[in-house]
């Protein structure tokens, strides 16, 4: 430890993983280790180690929220939305569950050459559509074009800054034993929309992608709930399992689920079961999971179902003191089993 | 939903639960023969609703489990290759060979495809004729009919551009090298539904009656695997033997006559490797000669590859019911699903795997 020049060596073990797999993207563990034993330590200081969806600055008593997100989903246009219109309510997202509403978005655009420029400006325009609809502007931007063969075609980074109002106080760590669990509509809606398109996987299904900005809704939870909500988090990568996980990591405190109160439309679950997906894991783009003191739940969750993106609202959990750290599941047939966070990406059974 | 909430009740688990409480008088030990029906058992957290008295070991019934390291290998090699589109099913992907797997392949530049039918497979091989496209046919009788039918296909289509890294392996040899082993401690089976449902059941009858064994034939959703172990614990119980079908809504006697001529056409038996239980006599299916130039491992020419196991894994003995997956000193230690040292930490239906992912607050074991 005090030889400096050991800090050169690469915190993650060579042997274990040479090079960078897809896994370590996915949002489950093997990202969790990238994060914690390389760009933890690597950029340590105090906004970064709260592990929050975007750090939080006081700058002259306002509190900003500040994030990032790239996107680089495959195919570029899905039923339900496209790259554009996902890069903006991604970022949208991550400042609304730090509590804040969004004042503006850069863009950073990595084209591939040979990208029909008819493709370019359906992206640009759905991004600059979904802004609007949001009302934020993206007030500053860049653009490199990669070689043929180096990209997806476009690969989009957006950072927003937002601002969080006064009395709102959201954090991982903030989940208290008695808390409840709420998420703000049906699961997995995104992931088997996109997985129903892939080349490889392709089925039928009428489902669209659930992306949609939530900045609305929370200022809704939050002009009830105020400072009796006390985490958000939107479960993209790696599902409602993984992020729950993480909370619960953060805050050391269990969290026990009932499936049965976790909303999920019949046309997901059966892709799950005959894909052998667990749909807890797939990802989601236009919902939310808030851990709400007891006092506030039912008037946070009223707020929710009032909004156009939350009818299907519901409790499907509460924060316990019991099996810190792990996120435990009543099944439908009243069997427990915990809930783990995803090693890698969820891959479709054999049989 | 129709066809699944049927079958997850929880009154009706209840009263399944209450009745094998009330028929068990003595200590049973059962295996479930399919990594598909550890998966429900595990996830749904039967195993734990259970009497005390009722153990349930965890079968071979695991395709990706049971696929010797050295065709993983040979995988590797071949997904390796500039000319080839290496294709498989998602969870062969992340198991580990001698020294890498084939997603880790695919980060190295290879071109490898996750597809979910051997169909698509095919279908990749008619869109690029200048290359080769090889399919990784693993599992049991369950996917045998879909994988011959590829290659069935390929021949009528003449695509010279196709053909499959063949490890199939069937379910009757297994259970009775099982029970032939001095060790074993199973007294009664859950047959593998689906395995059934393409084979039928009348070849289970001559083994239940040899060693004299309760067989219930039994399917995959919670209800189901509930009435299995009631079934099997009765038979137990009135000292009966013999094969019963609690998964008559898919399974018959005689199973799918056309599936099983479409395989016979394509495949023969033959001696097959284990991963973690050896050779077994005529348990698996090879490609008949007249199919040979589907066979992607004299394509690519890589018969001589073998293989060394890690000396730390025991999954030889978990798949024949001697140990539960935590009592193996590297689980969720040494062996994890991001460093897998056997197949049964990989696949989501390998018994180590559904442990590590449901199982650690009963079994105690770090996070």
């Amino acid at each position: 430890m005090t030889d400096p020049l050991t800090n050169l060596q690469c915190p993650i073990p060579i042997s274990d993983y040479p090079t960078v797999t897809l896994a370590h993207g996915g949002g489950g563990r093997l990202t969790q280790m990238l994060i914690e034993r390389m760009f933890l330590p690597a950029f340590d200081n105090p906004q970064l180690v709260q592990q929050h969806d975007g750090a939080l600055l006081e700058v002259n008593g306002a509190r900003l929220a500040f994030s990032t997100d790239s996107f680089v989903i495959s195919p570029l246009f899905f039923p339900g939305g496209d790259i554009g219109s996902l890069a903006v309510h991604g970022t949208v997202n991550d400042l609304a569950m730090c509590g804040a509403q969004p004042l503006a978005l850069s863009t950073g655009l990595i084209l591939e050459e040979g990208l029909p420029m008819e493709d370019l400006w359906r992206v640009v325009q759905s991004m600059q559509g979904a802004a609007q609809a949001v009302g934020v502007s993206v007030v500053t931007g860049d653009t490199k074009v990669v070689d043929r063969g180096k990209g997806d075609g476009v690969y989009i980074n957006t950072t927003g800054i937002g601002l969080i109002p006064a009395g709102v106080q959201i954090s991982p760590t903030r989940a208290r034993r008695g808390d409840l669990v709420l998420v703000s509509g049906a699961i997995a809606v995104h992931g088997i929309a996109i997985m129903s398109v892939r080349e490889g996987l392709a089925f039928e299904t009428t489902l669209a992608s659930d992306s949609a900005p939530l900045h609305e809704m929370v200022r809704e939870m939050l002009a009830v709930g105020g400072d009796h909500v006390h985490v958000l988090r939107d479960p993209t990568r790696g599902g409602v399992a993984s992020a729950l996980n993480e909370i619960a990591g953060s805050a050391r405190i269990g969290i026990r689920l009932n499936e049965a109160a976790i909303p999920i439309w019949d046309q997901v679950r059966g892709a799950c079961e005959i894909l052998g997906l667990d749909p807890l894991y797939v990802a989601n783009e236009g919902k939310l999971l808030a851990i709400v003191a007891p006092e506030a739940a039912d008037a946070v969750l009223a707020a929710m179902q009032a909004h156009s993106l939350g009818r299907e609202a519901a409790i499907i959990g509460e924060v316990t003191e019991e099996h810190r750290g792990r996120v435990v599941l009543r099944s439908r047939i009243g069997g427990s089993r915990v809930v783990d966070m995803i090693s890698g990406e969820q891959l479709p059974r054999i049989c | 939903m129709k066809y699944v909430d049927e079958y997850r009740g929880e009154a009706e688990a209840q009263r399944f639960v209450r009745a094998i409480h009330d028929t068990v008088t003595r200590p049973w030990t059962l295996m479930e023969v399919c990594g598909g029906q550890t998966h429900t058992l595990i996830k749904f957290g039967i195993d734990a609703m259970l009497p005390k008295q009722v153990t349930l070991v965890h079968g071979p019934g695991c395709p990706v489990c049971v696929t010797p390291l050295e065709l993983i290998d040979k995988a590797i090699a071949i997904a390796r290759r500039p000319e080839v589109i290496f294709t498989s099913f998602g969870d062969m992907l992340r198991v580990p060979g001698s020294s890498t797997d084939l997603l880790s392949v695919k980060a190295g530049g290879g071109d490898v495809r996750m597809v979910y039918s051997p169909l698509d497979a095919v279908k990749l091989a008619q869109k690029h004729l200048d290359r080769q496209v090889v399919f990784f046919a693993v599992g049991f009788e369950t996917t045998a009919p879909a994988n011959a039918m590829a290659v069935w296909q390929a021949k009528q289509l003449g695509l010279d551009n196709f053909s499959i890294l063949c490890s199939h392996v069937l379910v009757p040899p297994a259970m009775e090298a099982i029970l032939g082993s001095p060790d074993s401690l199973v007294q009664g089976f859950l047959a593998a539904g689906h395995v059934c449902a393409i084979m039928g059941y009348w070849e289970y009858e001559p083994i239940a009656a040899r060693y004299r064994v309760p067989i219930v034939v039994t399917g995959f959703e919670p209800l189901d695997l509930l009435q299995g172990i009631y079934m099997t614990l009765r038979a137990l119980e009135e000292g009966r033997w013999g094969v019963e079908n609690q998964y008559a809504r898919a399974v018959t006697r005689d199973g799918n006559q056309a599936a099983q001529r479409l395989v016979g056409q394509v495949f023969a038996t033959g001696d097959r490797q284990w991963r973690g239980i050896g050779l077994i006599p005529n348990s698996g299916y090879r490609l008949r000669p007249e199919y040979a130039r589907y066979d992607a491992e004299q394509r690519f020419e890589v018969a001589g590859i073998a293989a060394q196991e890690s000396p730390l894994c025991i999954a030889g003995q978990i798949m024949q019911g001697l140990k539960k997956p935590h009592q193996c000193s590297a689980f969720a230690t040494l062996c994890t699903p991001e460093r897998p040292l056997g197949a049964p930490m990989v696949s989501s239906e390998g018994a180590c795997a559904a442990y590590y992912a449901y199982h650690r607050t009963a079994v105690d074991v770090p996070v």
